[in-house]
């Protein structure tokens, strides 16, 4: 075990609501749906099923014109009942009625010990085909990672800070073969090492303790220290022309079970959470999951807003939404779509049960103390302005660059200054927090990725 | 509120694209959204959560900052104009007389500005923003109380014009705007705004004796070229008893700008500035740093009297107190990185003493020390976030 790194920047974002350490028993939604959007950086996706066609899990279902080896597979057996396309006839989602017995795509198997011996081009081509590449995520840049390459390294992070975020000691329970076939594979993929970070602050999941053929780190510090990006930037920082790969653990299990099994299997542990959730817990079920059948009955109220991903990054898929490829959360808070007069609970208000960063007149949370649980709703609090307050961003980034530096080379369309500010070395994730605390509202994950897409097309 | 939501909702079509007043939304919108924070939620995509606060609540804590300086101001004002008659009046006669100066002043510069800014916002199709609620207060705290109000409008609207506005408005300035109004009244009506005459508001009598100077006047005055008189037995000549002492001085019963003469009100909008997290501590504590390294450099060569005077004389004489809390610290034209911060403040203060001590043409450095180093603040950053590039190139190339 390597030396602690310890992070003081950031910000702990403790929300009500969080989910239960249990697994409880749900019913399976009938539709799940496999969205391109899930995707950064593939780009014209082409669907390769139609309406009617029956599928098994790990089949197949579209390609992205850069990316034509990859498989983004069907996670699970059944008819494909539905291509949602979006403006430009873009392809959206492919909605496929599930099987009540799954069926599976047959893969070749490996035993634990012949994962080492493997040939990696044919361990490679298995990734690539089977459905799970895209569970291996590239930086710079945040985008789907392209087999052609080989990186310098690949990076695990071993826990997730964001709020209410799902416990891997939970969602991993019992994977401990499957996680560590999976490094083994990772191992073959590049010729550096396969880093993973846990947590100093908290229990070590147990499908981590045992794990053997990794480089192994710890992370202390509030939210954005379980973060990939912050975490490489500490272990070994990324620089212009440099290429790495991050996967999260439940893509390595993935892996782990396509190599052992020979299935692409994307059953799952999520947590449900959120201040607007009754009994907020975990729940088993698959990849692109419905929400609705989880949702019913297990509400407060109504008027509320359904998040694929945790508060910070997720995205809004309303109620009858299908759960995104990457997440192992749906996080349900209330609408915040009502005006507040300023004096009561408004720009002038004496607020104490609406978190905030700041000290500013009348903002009080800080006197709750750091265990208060707070039940926020998505009202943006203020309306856009242009950047004013200075400090703030480098308070929560606990990496050695400039956000609104690098914000503001991006919206001038610098590249030479984006580079030299790192944009290399951040994803909308690492500078979320930036977008929860500032003053003046700007749209910081959406500038970056504009960012992004401009240096990719470069 | 039921029934303000309902008026506002029943006139909104008249101000939407379209309406009878389409290109009036601006200020629609301004005074909604003054009234009520409204109800924009959060994009499908990204941070679903915001924070509590907003642009309007972090410049209002400036304003709340501002109002000890504003009310001491104004019964300082009406203490002046008594006490230079020599009649004695009740605090309640002090603060009706010096509100009666002082209001108008506040209420012209919000009222020229306002409508500058909403002049823009029509023109530019954006949104009226929070930032003059700031700048519109402070220019009546640095302005004598006898300044015509012709002129504070004047003032106002070339600074809010001329500093702001053609560099895009809120956050884009490159001086402060209030500061850029005080000196352009400064250059353009110096009889206004300099001299011995303006700093009180007297009546028809005055006491034998009387001079309306400040104290940096009188420095100026007595403490340089012939004839010196060690300056703090010039200032204790004055026409009142203990006028210019140093208590007075700090509690500010003296003459100066309306809201510049107590370092003790200044201290009080620190530390709401402070607790807040709204000024900067590395300015303030950085630019208290240079003042008093200027201050001693200066004690320690000590060629005329005004050198000679203690350096501590200069953190409660003039602006420096008012400057350090609420102009320096305009985050805006201040530099933005926290190195930075240190450098800028370090020079804002050492400059201010510099130029006030050492340039014989003008009594108050601290304006212009503060607007030398608004230039100077993007070059300073420039070369702190160089220093970052670096880092980041050096690790590429090892």
């Amino acid at each position: 075990m390597s030396q602690i790194i310890r992070l003081k920047k950031g910000f702990e974002i403790n929300l009500a609501g969080e989910a239960k350490k249990e697994v409880v028993s749900v019913q399976q939604p009938e539709t799940f749906s496999v969205k391109p959007t899930d995707f950064p950086g593939v780009q014209r996706p082409k669907t390769l099923v139609k309406v009617g066609d029956n599928i098994k899990a790990g089949t197949p279902v579209f390609m992205g014109k850069n990316y034509p080896e990859v498989n983004f597979a069907a996670p699970v057996s059944g008819e494909v009942v539905e291509v949602v396309r979006g403006e430009k006839r873009a392809l959206l989602e492919i909605r496929i009625l599930a099987d009540s017995n799954l069926e599976y795509e047959e893969n070749k198997t490996f035993t634990p010990s012949d994962i080492g011996n493997a040939n990696s081009e044919e361990l490679k081509d298995q990734l690539v085909r089977s459905g799970v590449w895209p569970f291996l995520v590239q930086r710079p840049f945040a985008v789907v990672a392209d087999p052609q390459e080989k990186p310098r390294a690949i990076f695990i992070s071993g826990f997730d800070s964001s709020p209410l975020a799902a416990d891997y000691g939970v969602t991993l329970k019992g994977q401990e073969k499957y996680f560590q076939a999976g490094v083994e594979a990772l191992a073959k993929l590049t010729d550096g090492q396969v880093h993973l970070s846990v947590s100093g602050d908290r229990e070590v999941p147990s499908v981590f303790s045992q794990i053997t053929g990794i480089q192994s780190h710890k992370f202390t510090g509030p939210h954005p220290s379980g973060n990939v990006g912050v975490q490489i930037h500490h272990i070994d920082p990324l620089v212009k022309d440099d290429l790495v790969w991050t996967i999260k653990p439940f893509g390595v299990v993935v892996i782990g079970k396509l190599l052992l099994d020979g299935k692409y299997d994307v059953s799952k542990t999520i947590a449900f959470a959120g201040s607007s959730v009754k009994n907020p817990a975990y729940l088993e079920t698959y990849s692109g999951a419905r929400v609705d059948k989880f949702l019913s009955g297990n509400l407060h109220d109504d008027h509320c807003r359904v998040i694929s991903g945790n508060v910070l990054t997720g995205e809004s898929i309303g109620r009858e939404g299908y759960l995104g490829f990457y997440d192992d959360l749906i996080t349900v808070i209330p609408e915040g779509d009502q005006e507040r007069f300023f004096l009561t609970s408004g720009w002038l208000g004496l607020i104490a049960n609406r978190l905030s960063f700041h000290r500013a007149f009348g903002l009080v949370s800080f006197l709750n103390g750091k265990n208060k649980k707070y039940k926020l709703d998505t009202n943006v609090n203020g309306e856009e302005r242009p950047f004013v307050q200075t400090g703030a961003f480098e308070k929560v980034v606990p990496m050695d660059l400039y956000p609104v530096y690098l914000l503001k080379a991006i919206m001038a369309e610098d590249f030479d200054e984006m580079e030299a500010l790192g944009i290399y070395e951040v994803a909308e994730e690492d500078l979320a927090l930036c977008e929860f605390i500032d003053v003046s509202k700007t749209p910081v994950q959406k500038i970056l990725r504009q960012g992004i897409d401009l240096m990719m097309e470069s | 509120m039921k029934f303000l939501q309902d008026i506002f909702d029943k006139m909104e079509p008249n101000f939407e694209k379209g309406g009878k007043f389409e290109k009036f939304y601006p200020l629609w919108e301004a005074q909604r959204t003054f009234i009520f924070t409204p109800k924009i939620t959060t994009p499908a995509k990204g941070a679903q959560i915001r924070d509590a606060i907003d642009l309007k609540r972090m410049m209002f804590t400036v304003v709340i900052a501002m109002i000890p300086c504003l009310l001491f101001g104004i019964w300082n004002t009406g203490h002046m104009h008594f006490l230079s008659a020599g009649q004695e009046a009740s605090h309640l006669d002090k603060v009706i007389h010096g509100a009666i100066l002082v209001i108008p002043i506040v209420l012209v510069s919000y009222i020229a500005g306002g409508l500058v800014e909403v002049a823009f916002s029509i023109l530019r199709n954006h949104p009226v923003t929070e930032g003059f609620l700031v700048t519109g207060m402070l220019i009546p705290l640095v302005v004598p109380p006898t300044i015509p109000l012709w002129q504070v409008a004047v003032g106002t609207i070339f600074a809010v014009v001329l500093a702001k506005e053609i560099f895009g408005g809120v956050g884009m300035n490159v001086l402060n705007v209030a500061l850029t109004a005080r000196a352009f009244l400064f250059f353009a009506y110096p009889t206004e705004i300099s001299g011995s005459e303006v700093w009180i508001a007297t009546g028809e009598e005055v006491v034998q004796g009387y001079s309306g100077a400040t104290a940096l006047g009188i420095a100026a005055e007595f403490g340089t070229g012939e004839n010196q008189v060690p300056v703090l037995e010039a200032l204790a000549n004055s026409f009142a008893p203990d006028l210019y002492s140093l208590k007075s001085m700090f509690i500010g019963t003296i003459p100066g700008s309306i809201g510049e003469t107590s370092a003790l009100m200044c201290i009080l909008g620190a530390i709401v500035l402070l607790i807040t997290g709204v000024g900067s501590w590395r300015i303030m504590l950085s630019m208290l740093v240079g003042g008093i390294v200027m201050g001693l450099i200066l004690n320690l060569f000590g060629s005329n009297e005004f050198m000679k005077l203690p350096f501590y004389y200069h953190l409660v004489m003039g602006g420096f107190a008012f400057g350090l809390v609420f102009m320096a610290t305009d985050p805006v034209t201040a530099s933005q990185t926290n190195t930075g911060k240190w450098i800028y403040g370090f020079f804002c203060g050492f400059f201010a003493l510099l130029i006030r001590v050492l340039n014989p043409a003008y009594p108050e450095g601290v304006m212009l020390a503060i607007l030398l180093m608004n230039v100077f603040a993007p070059l300073i950053d420039y070369y702190i976030v160089d220093a970052n590039k670096k880092r980041r190139l050096k690790r590429a190339t090892v």
